[in-house]
Formats: C-alpha cells, sequence, structure tokens
C-alpha cells in the first residue's frame, strides 16, 4: 500500500462520514416529524406513515439505492449517484429514526401534558419547552444506535456508483493485490468513526447545569 | 407500468430462485450463527478471565464493522490466505462469522438478567459447567431472547442483499438481473422489496407468537 492508497481510504472515509451525516441531519428531524403525526393519530397520514416505516423496515439498503437509482430516472427525475445516496440513506434512517421517536411519545407521562394544559401553554409551546428536551434525553441513545448501523450500513451505496471506504478498500485491493491491509485498515477507520459517535452520545448526555438547578 | 409488472411476473422463477436463496442463506446462516453464539455467549460469562476478553475482543470488532467488508474479506482476502471459497460459500460464511458475534451478545445480555434462583436450584440439584449450561440457562435464556433473535433474522435476511456485490445468485441480485435485461427498475425492485416485507412480515408474526408461548410457560 502506497501513500496514495492511504489518502484514498481517508477520503473513502471522508464520503462515508458526509453521506451518513447528510441522512442524519434529514433523517432525525424528518423522523420526529412523522412520529408526532402517528401520535396524534392524524387518520390516513399514520396509516402511510406506518406503511412507510413497515416496509423500510423491511427493505435492504442495497435494493432500496437500486430502486432509487435506477427507478427514479425512469419517472423523469434525474439524480446523481450523490443524490441518491443520501436519499437512500435518509429514507431508511428516517423510518427508524420515527419508530424511535414514536416509543418516547408513547412513554410520555401524560399527567405532565394534562398540567401543561391547565397553565395555559399552547400545543406548540408544550412541545418546544416540556417535551422535546426530555424527549431528545430519553431518544438519545437509541438514536445514536441507529446512526451507528446506518454507518454500518453505508457501503450498500456502492452500487450507486459511491466510492465510500469499502470500495475504497477493495479497489486498492485490487490493485495491489494484497486485499488485507486496506481491508484491516477500513476496519479501523469504522471502528473510530462509530467511537467519535458513542463518545459524542456521552458527551451529549453529560449533567448540564439545570439538572444541578432542578436537583 | 402495467407492463413492467407482467415482464416481472414472466420472469417470477429467476425471483424465486433467488428468494429460495436469500432464504437458504439466512436460515443456515440463522442456525449456525446462534450454535456458535451459544458457545461464545459461555465463554463471555466464563471464570477465565483470558477467555472472556479474546471473546469479547472478537465479538466486538464483528459489532463494529459493516457486514459488506467483512464479506469483502472472507471473498477477497482469505483466498491470499490459501483458503479458497465459492462466492456462495463465502456469503455464507460471513453471514455466521458475523451474526455468531450479535447472537453471543444478545444471549450473553439476556443471561445476565436472568434470576439466579433457578441456576441455584440447578447446581443444588447436581448440574454443573455444561450441562446447567445446556439444560437449565440456555433453555430460559433462548426463550427470552426470541424477539431479539427475531430482529437479527431481520437484520440478516436484509444483510444477505449485500452479497449480491458478490455476485451471490440471492432475491436482489434476482431483481437487479431482470431490471438490467428488460429496463424494468421499478418494477423489478418493488417485487423484491415486497418479497422482503412478505420475509420480515412472517417473521414478526412468528415472534409474536413465540412470546404469547413464554408468557403462558412463566
Amino acid at each position: 500500500m502506497t501513500s496514495a492508497d492511504l489518502i484514498s481510504l481517508l477520503q473513502g472515509a471522508a464520503v462515508t462520514v458526509a453521506l451518513s451525516l447528510a441522512a442524519i441531519v434529514i433523517g432525525v428531524p424528518l423522523g420526529l416529524g412523522f412520529a408526532i403525526l402517528v401520535w396524534r393519530r392524524i387518520p390516513l397520514v399514520q396509516l402511510i406513515v406506518k406503511t412507510y416505516v413497515s416496509l423500510i423496515r423491511a427493505t435492504p439498503l442495497v435494493t432500496l439505492g437500486l430502486l432509487i437509482y435506477f427507478a427514479l430516472p425512469a419517472v423523469g427525475l434525474q439524480t446523481g449517484p450523490v443524490t441518491a445516496a443520501i436519499l437512500t440513506l435518509a429514507i431508511n434512517t428516517t423510518a427508524f429514526n420515527c419508530e424511535i421517536w414514536r416509543a418516547g411519545l408513547m412513554d410520555f407521562p401524560k399527567d405532565q401534558l394534562d398540567s401543561a394544559q391547565a397553565f395555559g401553554m399552547s400545543w406548540p409551546h408544550t412541545f418546544r419547552r416540556i417535551m422535546l428536551p426530555q424527549l431528545a434525553r430519553t431518544c438519545l441513545p437509541a438514536l445514536v444506535n441507529e446512526m451507528t448501523l446506518l454507518l454500518k450500513g453505508s457501503p450498500a451505496i456502492a452500487v450507486v456508483g459511491i466510492v465510500d471506504v469499502t470500495r475504497a478498500a477493495v479497489r486498492i485491493g485490487a490493485n495491489t493485490y494484497e486485499p488485507l491491509p486496506p481491508f484491516l485498515l477500513a476496519t479501523a477507520l469504522y471502528a473510530a468513526i462509530v467511537f467519535v459517535f458513542v463518545r459524542a452520545q456521552r458527551w451529549l448526555e453529560r449533567p448540564s447545569k439545570l439538572d444541578e438547578v432542578r436537583v | 407500468m402495467i407492463r413492467d409488472f407482467s415482464i416481472v411476473f414472466e420472469n417470477v422463477d429467476r425471483l424465486l430462485i433467488g428468494l429460495m436463496n436469500t432464504l437458504v442463506l439466512s436460515t443456515s446462516g440463522l442456525l449456525l450463527s446462534l450454535l456458535i453464539g451459544i458457545v461464545f455467549a459461555a465463554a463471555l460469562m466464563a471464570d477465565n478471565r483470558f477467555v472472556v476478553r479474546l471473546t469479547r475482543a472478537l465479538v466486538d470488532t464483528m459489532r463494529c464493522i459493516p457486514f459488506l467488508l467483512l464479506a469483502y474479506l472472507v471473498y477477497y482476502a482469505l483466498p491470499s490466505l490459501g483458503l479458497n471459497f465459492n462466492n456462495w460459500t463465502s456469503g455464507l460464511l460471513a453471514i455466521v462469522v458475523y451474526n455468531a458475534g450479535y447472537m453471543a451478545e444478545i444471549l450473553r445480555g439476556v443471561w445476565a438478567q436472568l434470576p439466579r434462583e433457578s441456576i441455584d436450584a440447578g447446581s443444588a440439584f447436581g448440574f454443573y459447567g455444561w450441562n446447567l449450561y445446556l439444560r437449565i440457562i440456555l433453555p430460559q435464556v433462548v426463550l427470552a431472547a426470541i424477539p431479539m433473535i427475531g430482529n437479527q433474522s431481520i437484520q440478516v435476511i436484509k444483510d444477505t442483499a449485500f452479497l449480491m456485490i458478490i455476485a451471490v445468485p440471492e432475491l436482489t441480485h434476482a431483481a437487479s438481473s431482470i431490471q438490467s435485461k428488460y429496463y424494468v427498475p421499478f418494477a423489478a425492485f418493488i417485487s423484491a422489496v415486497a418479497l422482503y416485507w412478505a420475509m420480515c412480515s412472517v417473521i414478526e408474526a412468528g415472534v409474536r407468537r413465540v412470546e404469547r408461548i413464554a408468557q403462558v410457560r412463566r
């Protein structure tokens, strides 16, 4: 392995992180939005969201990627590999995030909502000041867990022509006839990325000054 | 659009062969990985610290890397060490090795939550070692772990789709070959998605059933 190979592996890692982050930035809030629609039992919309979640939970990322990459142009929507990749990852992670947020919403203590109403808080206000801060706390571990799952699924976007870490490692292995070193390095890179996510979770979970006041 | 689906329907035999391969790969992969996971779980709960550390490192590595990377490793890197497998066996091997780690972790987690009484009662009746594990601990652990094993099974079915990249003729590979021959991308992949959905629904229904049986037993 040359230094050029090393650079292409690192570039692949940057692609993996960038595309996954893009999907997370889309998927986490969108998942929350969908979860609220189900939680508030909006007729029809709730059914559509539930079907979407159930379908996507069962669909492999590879199949979803191929579907988006080949079928969208067939209906007249031209997408490049990057758009297709972000769409694939975002559609996938939104469904799983929706399930996580929904579980959080279902477990949310009803008496808090009643007291908020008794104090005359509007629903958006209640949501922003009462629900979201607590929901974010309880859902964070599951959300980060889903992010690491997304990272581990992200090599699927190789099927739409993206060169991520895994694809870069395969290319180097094919050129040098020594696949083991790039694969091991790629493994270390994934471990490092996942480690950063888990550390970020610890950091977000750290006790804040607000908690001290509350105690 | 209807014409596209009728093309897929004319090639339904290819899709069904792919479905068969996906089913055979997932079930045999799951059973083998569960067997290895049972041994690994015992190693994770062992008294010998060296055994625990070694197994923990192995299990954690598997839980850290993407499945596709492991499949590539088995497919491309093992031959350079003198071990040659065809695509299908490489795929199966990757599924087994990868999921053995997850199964071990699932079983260990459930085992750690198990009430002490039944285990103590078992040893009071003279069960020890593997006999205690296989006859007293494991049946309870597996029954309690069924929902998680079900989730993992869904994950395995979805992971088999990665194997199309190393040319294993599974469901997504079949859909992809139909699409590239007739250019019917939407119909081909939607049919595959529907079949994946059906498989996962069957697993979910099965898990619910077993959960009910487990509740009755308790």
